[in-house]
């Protein structure tokens, strides 16, 4: 007896869709799992022996589909890997693998253990927090490609990438300021202790011999935190002041060493004039190391965040495809006399150069030569296939596919593309092979084009100056003028107290609750966002994000799912006789079946309801498939078609549903008879509608700009509360609406995913990138959504609102304790002891106050 | 209370060579991986999978 499976992927935790079924032995339990990627990948572990993976992780995973070694094989090419690849002496060769979807401790312990079998391996190391792996191994014995694939297998994705720059820099600096943090830390304990002693003897009465060991010897623990502790605070307050600028580094720089000088003078006009008894100051070590020590904590805290967002944010060498296959003119001539004889010599000559090159390049089925993308040059013809990624701008030479474009323009149905049609570089074609003649490459395609014109609206930014920066300016400058004329007033009145009263008030005053009010606060919400899904790339969002009065969403891939679904079957109505007993699971069976193989987007959309063998398969491009399921004939495709070819009448479809017959329509016919009509399209993602009436319920106005001209986009739309919305927008129509809005003094969120959107999220003042959106819009963003799922947009509105509100109760905090405390110091009434509890415990309720950013946002 | 002249000294001694064990272990990179190192010693090296939720 098999146990009743669950309804969620043991994998990766997503619902498992409805008349899916598939499963993996783990432990003592069939598990169930959503998808064959999930089902490939759970296998693979378990099988290696690694199966405690799942009781150690503490996150589930994230779906990966199938793997095969073909994808990676371009890698194995000199010329590609060798940007990334160095060699020891030994001869093996080591690499830096970014790898995504690492959620937890175990993971790296999988990756390690898993990688560690493959023979030829020398070593693996993965470090969970930066997301890389440096892998050693020996070439004889392993190839590249065999790597990224084993990583594949356990559901991880690896990318080659050479962030020699980058990594190094980030180590080094958390090093340094763990080093900072530890000896301030272990100085502050020791000087507290010494402090109490102090304390004790102040108010017990304490020989000043003693007194004046105690305070040497906390000067001896205090002396490397302000010199090598609190050092970024001084270089940071310079380089501020010499820009004229005054940053909150400057009154603390200012504080931690006036604090010293004065507790140094102290302590040795003490030690010279012990035998008159009347040594006067007071010491201030043990606030000066703790102070340095609270805000190193908030420092490192703050950096560890942004180094992290900084890591995720370069996530390697993919952009698919790094190589493509070239045909030789003389391999190429015989289909293309006139074209070919044009260019030929010269073309030729360039082909065998490159053939020179690339060694070890092969020579793929077709006659054409596999070469690096970046020598690809005009006037060459290149084979792409189905699947891949379109390299360049292009002439259809021959071959008859669909191609999606929606990346490009936001075009959510594949266009059909045949001899004689522009391709362009950075589309996917769809269904069968092509050979394109190549017209532009590089900085001549439409897509740099794009680029260009994404640079140019990036400099009309608006900017911003964060709320912490204008606050600091203000207090800093109000602070050195009340230090100043205090000291002046008692320097008149009372000149041996001047220095100590004006110290008094440097401390009681010291901006540490101030200046870490809103670095916490922002840490703590960061963190929060990022595991909501929402990566914060730029450090102004959380602040901008209340101040947001309009929400734009692109269409294709952000509000929808940017790739075709089944929408809806609708069998062959009762009337024709002997179908009432069809179901719709039969027919998304048979459907599958037919498709089977194919790599045509409808043939996606049906791949995980496969149910049966088919034999005669027969695809007729642009029309459909037709073959023999257990000794029927079916047919599926273009009605038109399927009339034509089972003898059919074409009836109309009963459905009036305008968004249905917008669609796509595809008919199933078994030995000619109609069965049902199949609707395709693009879907709104589950997350859209209640994004949008959330956002909507917050006051806010959403748009739409999409790229998309047919008509089925304002049909699939209908359902949002959304303000108003424009179609068939340019990128350079979609950058002009927002310019408008920003001139008419609206603050625009821009939530995109294509190429087309680049230019666009550069101009809004915060831009949103969807987690599967193409590369350069999520190197062009603000902010990643990882999850993919809108909601987290209002979530995160709610959490920044929440956020500046706090940070608002921290500053008002801060200079609230300090309008106290001021004019008790500065008349002379705080001792050093209460100075010190006074500095710290603001602080602490600082920090304590960000803290409770995270509560009560987990339902 | 002249014991301070003995024991001070001693445990500053000992912070020495706290920091230097500190410097050691940061820059031999054993802090570089925050997030997993700390979790790594809880994995069994065999594998066993009873009690598995």
């Amino acid at each position: 007896m098999t146990e009743p499976l669950a309804e969620h992927c043991y994998h990766c935790g997503l619902a498992v869709p409805a008349g899916v079924n598939y499963s993996q032995m783990i432990g003592d339990k069939l598990r169930a799992m959503c998808c064959p990627g999930c089902a490939a990948v759970a296998a693979t572990i378990v099988g290696s022996g690694l199966g405690s993976f799942y009781k150690f992780r503490s996150a589930p995973n994230v779906l990966v589909n199938e793997t095969s070694l073909e994808q990676y094989l371009d890698w194995d090419i000199p010329e590609i890997q060798n940007e990334f690849i160095s060699e020891n002496g030994q001869g093996q060769q080591s690499i830096r693998l970014f790898i995504d979807n690492i959620s937890c401790a175990a993971c790296t312990w999988l990756i390690e253990k898993h990688l560690g079998k493959l023979t030829g391996m020398e070593s693996v190391n993965v470090n969970g927090t930066t997301m890389r792996a440096e892998v050693i191994w020996n070439p004889e014995q392993l190839r590249l490609s065999e790597i990224l694939n084993a990583i594949h297998q356990i559901g991880y994705i690896a990318s080659p990438i050479n962030d020699s720059s980058d990594i190094p820099e980030i180590k080094d600096q958390t090093r340094q300021l763990l080093l900072r943090l530890g000896v301030a830390g272990l100085a502050m304990m020791q000087a507290g202790m010494v402090a109490i002693a102090l304390y004790a003897g102040s108010f017990q009465g304490m020989q000043q011999e003693w007194q004046t060991l105690l305070r040497l010897v906390s000067l001896l623990f205090v002396t490397p935190v302000v010199f090598y502790s609190a050092q970024p605070f001084f270089s940071n307050a310079w380089r501020s002041l010499k820009m004229r600028h005054l940053i909150m580094d400057v009154p603390v720089s200012l504080a931690i060493s006036l604090a010293y000088i004065a507790s140094l003078y102290a302590t040795f006009q003490g030690a010279f004039n012990a035998s008159a008894g009347n040594a006067s100051g007071e010491v201030y070590f043990d606030s000066i190391s703790m102070f340095t020590f609270f805000l190193l904590l908030g420092r490192f805290a703050e950096q560890r965040i942004r180094h992290k967002n900084l890591l995720s944010l370069n996530r390697g060498n993919r952009l698919p495809p790094v190589t493509t296959q070239v045909f030789p003119p003389e391999h190429y001539s015989f289909e293309q006399s006139e074209k070919s004889a044009r260019g030929e010599q010269s073309a030729r000559s360039e082909i065998s150069a490159r053939s020179e090159i690339s060694a070890r390049s092969e020579i793929s089925a077709y006659g054409a030569v596999i070469v690096p993308i970046k020598t690809l040059m005009k006037g060459d013809f290149i084979r792409v296939d189905s699947g891949q990624t379109i390299p360049c701008d292009g002439i259809v030479e021959s071959g008859d596919t669909q191609v999606s474009e929606a990346l490009l323009t936001g075009e959510s149905n594949p266009l059909t593309k045949q001899p004689g049609d522009l391709v362009y570089a950075g589309t996917i074609n769809g269904a069968n092979p092509l050979v394109i003649e190549v017209s532009a490459t590089g900085a001549e395609t439409k897509l740099s084009t794009i680029l260009k014109l994404a640079e140019r609206a990036a400099m009309h930014k608006p900017r911003w100056a964060s709320l912490a920066d204008r606050v600091a300016a203000w207090f800093v400058g109000a602070l050195l003028i009340i230090a100043s004329s205090v000291a002046w007033y008692w320097y008149l009145h009372d000149p041996d107290r001047a220095l100590w009263i004006t110290l008094s008030v440097l401390v009681v005053t010291c901006p540490c609750a101030l200046s870490l009010a809103t670095p916490t606060a922002l840490s703590v919400a960061s963190s929060v966002l990022r595991r909501e899904g929402f990566l914060i790339n730029r450090s102004y969002v959380l602040e901008l994000l209340p101040t947001i009065g309009r929400i734009i969403f692109d269409k294709t891939g952000t509000l929808t799912e940017g790739n075709l679904t089944l929408l809806h079957i609708e069998p062959a109505g009762e009337s024709s006789s002997g179908n009432g007993s069809i179901n719709t699971q039969q027919i998304l069976g048979w459907a599958a079946t037919l498709e089977q193989g194919s790599q045509h987007p409808i043939a996606r959309a049906l791949q995980q309801t496969v149910a049966g063998h088919i034999e005669q398969q027969q695809v007729v491009t642009g029309c459909g498939v037709s073959g023999l399921i257990d000794g029927d004939r079916f047919a599926l495709g273009n009605p038109k078609w399927v009339a034509e070819i089972a003898g059919i009448e074409l009836s109309d479809s009963r459905e009036k549903d305008p968004l249905l017959t917008k669609g796509i329509e595809i008919g199933l016919a078994r030995n000619g008879q109609w069965i049902a009509r199949l609707y395709f399209g693009d879907q709104l993602r589950e997350s859209a509608d209640p994004a949008v009436t959330e956002l909507r319920k917050r006051g806010l106005s959403v748009s739409l700009l999409s790229g998309d001209p047919s008509p089925a986009a304002a049909e699939i739309i209908q359902p949002l509360a959304l303000c108003d919305y424009q179609f068939s927008l340019q990128p350079e129509q979609k950058l002009q609406t927002v310019q408008q809005l920003q001139a008419q003094g609206q603050s625009v969120l821009m939530v995109g995913d294509g190429i087309n959107d680049v230019p666009v999220l550069q101009a809004a003042n915060i831009s949103v990138a969807m987690g599967q959106a193409s590369e350069l819009s999520q190197i062009n963003a603000d902010v990643i959504l990882l999850c993919n799922d809108l909601r987290a947009l209002p979530r995160a509105i709610a959490v920044a609102a929440k956020t500046r509100r706090i940070i608002k109760q921290n500053i008002s905090w801060a200079i609230g304790y300090n309008l106290i405390a001021l004019p008790l110091a500065a008349s002379g009434y705080v001792p050093p002891w209460a100075a010190a509890i006074g500095m710290s415990a603001s602080s602490l309720i600082v920090l304590v106050n960000a803290l409770r950013i995270s509560r009560g946002l987990r339902n | 209370m002249e014991s301070l002249y003995l024991l001070i000294p001693i445990s500053l001694v000992f912070i020495l060579i706290a920091i230097r064990v500190f410097f050691w272990a940061v820059n031999s990179g054993q802090y570089d991986d925050l997030d997993s190192e700390a979790e790594r010693i809880l994995f069994d090296e065999e594998d066993d999978l009873s009690n598995l939720e």
